[in-house]
């Protein structure tokens, strides 16, 4: 699903990714763990074709993620460590959501009341006026909603209190199924009952790459 | 297409709703309403009288002010949102990058000239009220003038914005571009040039690149076909083509300047890393 071969990223003089060779296959569930600045955060930006790669390429189901990012990214949902300051209202939001990738508004809500938030109440309110675990929780909500095939946590569970942590591990197995998932953590015990395979990263390169029982 | 109205539509929606939207519209409302109260529609000056004196105040002043007003809001709608991570999130739905782009320009061009518009329309509407003589052409010029204009630097702000990594690096940018286009315009140009000695061809040539002199030379040029009230530049451009040839010019040039600039933004934003 997701080929990573000889990927080299360079900031500058700084080598971010080193000829990193990967991949990952239906029904993975990945941690993807590593010291600040080991290369985790530009390997996801490279999978979502953010970065244009030095050397080597990424391939999601065949595809480039730079050059083909709308039918690449149709397959893969992201919910970012830090929820960004977006200054659109919650309906706006989901209208983006809604129209650009088809998420139904309705299954948005539904995960978002599983996850203990109530939309409705605040549909006129900007996101970023939300509290740090309402807005991850709305992520969380939005990343479930797309259904897709791929689906890339950084850090996710950084603003939740132990029971939103709880749904959302409990909603994250119920929809695993044929799915990639990918935890970017620095907790792998959070995450340690989710997956089956772990990475580790350091100096843009994987120094190991472990399968292990869910 | 309908994800470049999206985009389009949220960033109106957006922008309308932010406090430069309100300081912007209560600038350029504000003018006209200042000209009223101080009665130049009742004063002469130069010959100019009425409505006319009051669009061509409101547009001297538009010139010198709306350009840095585009910039520094505009300029760092993409940096900005690059700079806060928004662009990492927005980004991550299938949206094209041409959609996106263009879609932010456009809902950016509506914000930024709708203002400017129904200030010139609420003047003519409260001068039909008072039962001054409109001036019809003069009102469709500057309409056409300011378009053009908004059109130039919201290229410029976006071109800025597509390179540059931090909001702070695109405004210092945006002041200087700011800046530099208003001293190479007429006197300050020609005061300079002529101290240099300074072949005439070049300072002409100069000032025709320079979009803030076209707006300038042709706003005015409508009412004083002699150029009394501007400077030699001016006189110059006047001298060499025809009067119905410069307005035209003064519209496309900047407009095909703007979209020249907004599409080079768009190919940098293409070919760059995304955050």
């Amino acid at each position: 699903m997701i080929k990573v071969s000889n990927l080299t990223k360079k900031f500058g003089a700084h080598v971010s990714l080193d000829d990193v060779n990967c991949e990952f296959n239906k029904n993975e569930s990945i941690a993807l763990m590593g010291a600040n600045g080991a290369g985790k955060t530009t390997l996801i930006r490279s999978i979502m074709g953010y970065y244009h790669p030095d050397q080597g390429e990424v391939l999601i189901n065949e595809l480039n993620p730079v050059k083909e990012r709308v039918a690449v990214l149709n397959h893969i949902s992201f919910v970012p460590q830090l929820p960004p300051p977006i200054k659109l209202s919650i309906e706006e939001l989901m209208q983006y959501i809604s129209v650009s990738a088809q998420v139904d508004k309705e299954l948005i809500k539904h995960y978002a009341n599983e996850m203990k938030l109530d939309i409705n109440s605040n549909l006129s309110k900007s996101f970023f006026k939300l509290s740090g675990g309402m807005k991850q929780k709305l992520l969380i909500a939005i990343s479930l909603a797309k259904k897709s095939d791929i689906i890339i946590y950084d850090e996710p569970t950084a603003n939740l209190d132990p029971k939103a942590r709880d749904d959302f591990y409990r909603l994250l197995k119920q929809n695993e199924e044929e799915k990639v998932l990918l935890f970017v953590t620095h907790r792998l015990e959070e995450v340690k009952d989710l997956v089956n395979r772990q990475i580790y990263m350091d100096l843009g390169k994987i120094v190991s790459d472990e399968r292990v029982e869910g | 297409m309908k994800n470049l109205y999206l985009i389009a539509y949220l960033d109106l929606k957006e922008s309308i709703r932010a406090k430069w939207f309100l300081v912007y519209s209560l600038v350029f409302g504000g003018l006209i309403a200042l000209f009223f109260i101080a009665g130049v529609t009742e004063s002469q000056v130069m010959g100019f009288s009425g409505l006319s004196r009051l669009l061509l105040m409101y547009i001297q002043i538009t010139i010198v002010i709306l350009p840095i007003f585009i910039l520094i809001t505009t300029v760092r709608s993409i940096s900005g949102d690059r700079d806060s991570h928004i662009l990492e999130y927005m980004l991550s739905f299938p949206i094209s990058l041409k959609q996106y782009y263009w879609g932010k320009i456009i809902g950016r061009f509506i914000t930024v000239y709708l203002p400017v518009l129904f200030a010139m329309i609420i003047a003519v509407v409260y001068g039909a009220i008072k039962g001054a003589a409109i001036p019809w052409s003069i009102f469709f010029l500057y309409t056409g003038l300011l378009f053009a204009m908004s059109a130039t630097f919201l290229g410029i702000a976006f071109f800025i914005s597509s390179f540059v990594k931090s909001s702070e690096v695109a405004l210092g940018i945006s002041f200087f571009i700011w800046i530099f286009l208003l001293a190479f315009i007429d006197i300050a140009l020609i005061s300079l040039m002529m101290q240099q000695r300074v072949d005439e061809g070049i300072i002409i040539l100069i000032s025709l690149m320079n979009p803030m002199e076209i707006f300038r030379v042709a706003a005015i040029s409508l009412f004083d076909p002699q150029l009394t009230v501007m400077g030699p530049v001016a006189f110059y451009i006047l001298d060499s083509v025809s009067q119905s040839t410069f307005v035209l010019l003064s519209i496309a040039y900047p407009l095909i300047l703007g979209l020249l600039f907004a599409f080079l933004g768009y190919k940098i934003f293409e070919k760059k890393d995304l955050v």
